[in-house]
């Protein structure tokens, strides 16, 4: 974990109100490992007051790109930042993807921005393994397919791929798949997480999601992001213990 | 640089400098830690701790609003056993002065964690906290009874002779008389302010921001109202104030030593800035450079009204 001023190298818009931010962080770059997130100060100022926290989407040498829409103040100023801006980041913060073990079927579940700590896991996945990527959106517009390898793609009113969500997508395609071979890695809406959870738990299919929570300082000492835990009475923190989880440790 | 003596007195306790980390901001010290250097600063007042272990509210517990935040986090705590196992020796090896914050449903049970933490060495004084908004036992059903105040006070004092610090509510008409009362019973010095119960609400949903429906406020947006509380203590009661409420840098805590506060907390910064204690002493040492005080417990106390 380090608290480091770094520099944006581009603000792209990749597609209608999907942005990627590249920023220099040699220091975090070294360290991050993919399922892990940053938590930026979008400005110098108190408005926003509180950090703003990001998957890490990719990284490329000493850069670091965050994927983000906009949906407040936050992420409004990102989305206004010019190259050569500097950015205070928190990171790298969390417990990552376990995609080490035995399995051959790889198979990527993201909804909407969900869809953003993939491309770091997809490119540190060994090679041999079979990657299949289900995408769902509300509309096409929502779908998100950067860098993202073997797509099927589902949307809530049918205007691309499968008419549904991605998680009766996936249920349409789980047979073709030997179960025991096969691991999942999901993002996106709590409502997409907790479906895939009970799919995989029913199916007995290895699953790891990637949760989110407002938090504030995202290293454990506010207290404020927490979920259910499924093996105590009581809670744990998306920042510390997650943000990823093993399907079967959290109840959403 | 060394001339300058930033050492504060709070009652018996000394510390090396002004500027502490205020409980439930810090956890018991070990993530910030790789941050910040702990040992440079002033006192560290861990989570409040409770007999048995407290798993806290449900999600959410964290709201943002205008330069603050509200959080109901309810005094999420590992409990006094574990506490005293495991983060104890912790905070004794990063060498910065240990307060323990305490918090209870009953006045027994004050009693009885003051009395067991009293013999840990490396607990150095209490705040008891009678203030916390986000519980339904406790908290600030004694934090808005002057007489619970009196009578916490009266039977912790009883149980240690290490410092007691009360920590005080906002959310009351007249800080100034719990102040008095805790002075009154013998407690040390007094910690303003808790945060100030707020609530947020969705306009579409038409549902609280937070489960709890109601939170602690904290952050920049209270500057003010805690400024104004330790003035008020301040000025009618003779007992020392660490500061508390929307300290963000050096030039906060310099405002609020000069409205009378001796020592000075911060909480939600750290949060934001994990290393701000330390860039707020270096900020009061400058000050003080430039303003020529040589002992900044010259500075508690000197407002111009």
């Amino acid at each position: 974990m380090l608290q480091v001023d770094t520099i944006v190298e581009s603000v792209q818009e990749i597609k209608k109100n999907i942005f990627l931010l590249k920023v220099s962080a040699p220091s975090i770059a070294a360290e991050a490992k993919p399922g892990q997130f940053c938590n930026i100060k979008v400005n110098d100022n108190n408005s926003p007051l509180l950090r703003r926290p990001f998957s890490i989407c990719e990284i490329a040498a000493d850069k670091i790109s965050f994927m983000f829409n906009i949906v407040g103040v936050g992420t409004e100023i990102l989305s206004k930042k010019r190259k050569g801006d500097r950015l205070n980041i928190i990171g790298p913060l969390g417990n990552g993807f376990n995609y080490e073990g035995n399995y051959k079927n790889v198979l990527i579940v993201a909804g909407g921005i969900g869809a953003a700590p993939f491309p770091f896991l997809l490119n540190e996945i060994a090679e041999d393994r079979q990657i299949s990527c289900f995408i769902g959106g509300r509309t096409k517009d929502d779908l998100i397919s950067y860098k993202m390898k073997n797509i099927l793609t589902s949307t809530d009113d049918g205007s691309e791929g499968f008419h549904g969500n991605v998680v009766k997508l996936l249920k349409s395609k789980i047979n073709e798949y030997d179960k025991n071979e096969t691991k999942i890695f999901a993002c996106g809406p709590t409502p997409m997480l907790r479906a895939v959870s009970e799919f995989s738990i029913k199916e007995g299919i290895e699953c790891e999601i990637s949760t989110e929570s407002v938090m504030a300082c995202g290293f454990g000492i506010c207290q404020g992001c927490v979920v259910q835990s499924s093996r105590k009475d009581g809670f744990v923190l998306v920042c510390k213990d997650g943000p990823v989880f093993n399907a079967v440790d959290v109840k959403l | 640089m060394n001339s300058i003596d930033l050492s504060v007195k709070i009652g018996s306790l000394e510390l090396n400098n002004p500027v502490m980390l205020a409980s439930g901001t810090v956890g018991y010290g070990n993530e910030i830690s790789e941050f910040t250097n702990l040992s440079r600063i002033g006192g560290i007042v861990t989570k409040s701790v409770s007999l048995k272990p407290r798993k806290g509210n449900p999600p959410n517990r964290i709201f943002e609003t205008s330069s603050g935040m509200l959080n109901a986090i309810g005094l999420a705590n590992v409990g006094l056993e574990e506490f005293i196992k495991t983060k104890i020796p912790f905070l004794k090896e990063i060498g910065s002065t240990l307060i323990c914050n305490i918090a209870a449903s009953t006045i027994e049970e004050y009693v009885e964690c003051t009395r067991t933490l009293d013999s840990e060495n490396t607990v150095k004084a209490f705040e008891i906290n009678v203030s916390c908004p986000n519980v339904k036992d406790g908290g600030l059903i004694f934090g808005n009874d002057v007489n619970n105040v009196r009578r916490i006070t009266e039977k912790v004092r009883a149980v240690t002779d290490k410092p007691i610090i009360i920590k005080l509510s906002p959310n009351t008409a007249s800080i100034k008389d719990f102040a008095q009362a805790a002075k009154d019973e013998g407690a040390d010095a007094v910690s303003a302010i808790n945060t100030l119960v707020g609530t947020a609400f969705d306009i579409y949903t038409k549902k609280p921001r937070i489960k709890n429906i109601t939170g602690g406020l904290s952050g920049p947006a209270i500057k003010p109202v805690a400024l104004a509380k330790v003035l008020e203590i301040s000025r009618n009661v003779d007992i020392p104030i660490i500061g508390i409420g929307g300290i963000a840098n050096w030039k906060d805590a310099v405002e609020f030593m000069i409205c009378g506060a001796t020592a000075i907390q911060i909480g939600t910064i750290n949060f934001i800035n994990p290393n701000a204690s330390i860039e707020i002493i270096e900020g009061i040492i400058q000050y003080c450079q430039e303003t020529s005080i040589t002992k900044i417990s010259d500075l508690v106390g000197t407002y111009s009204i």
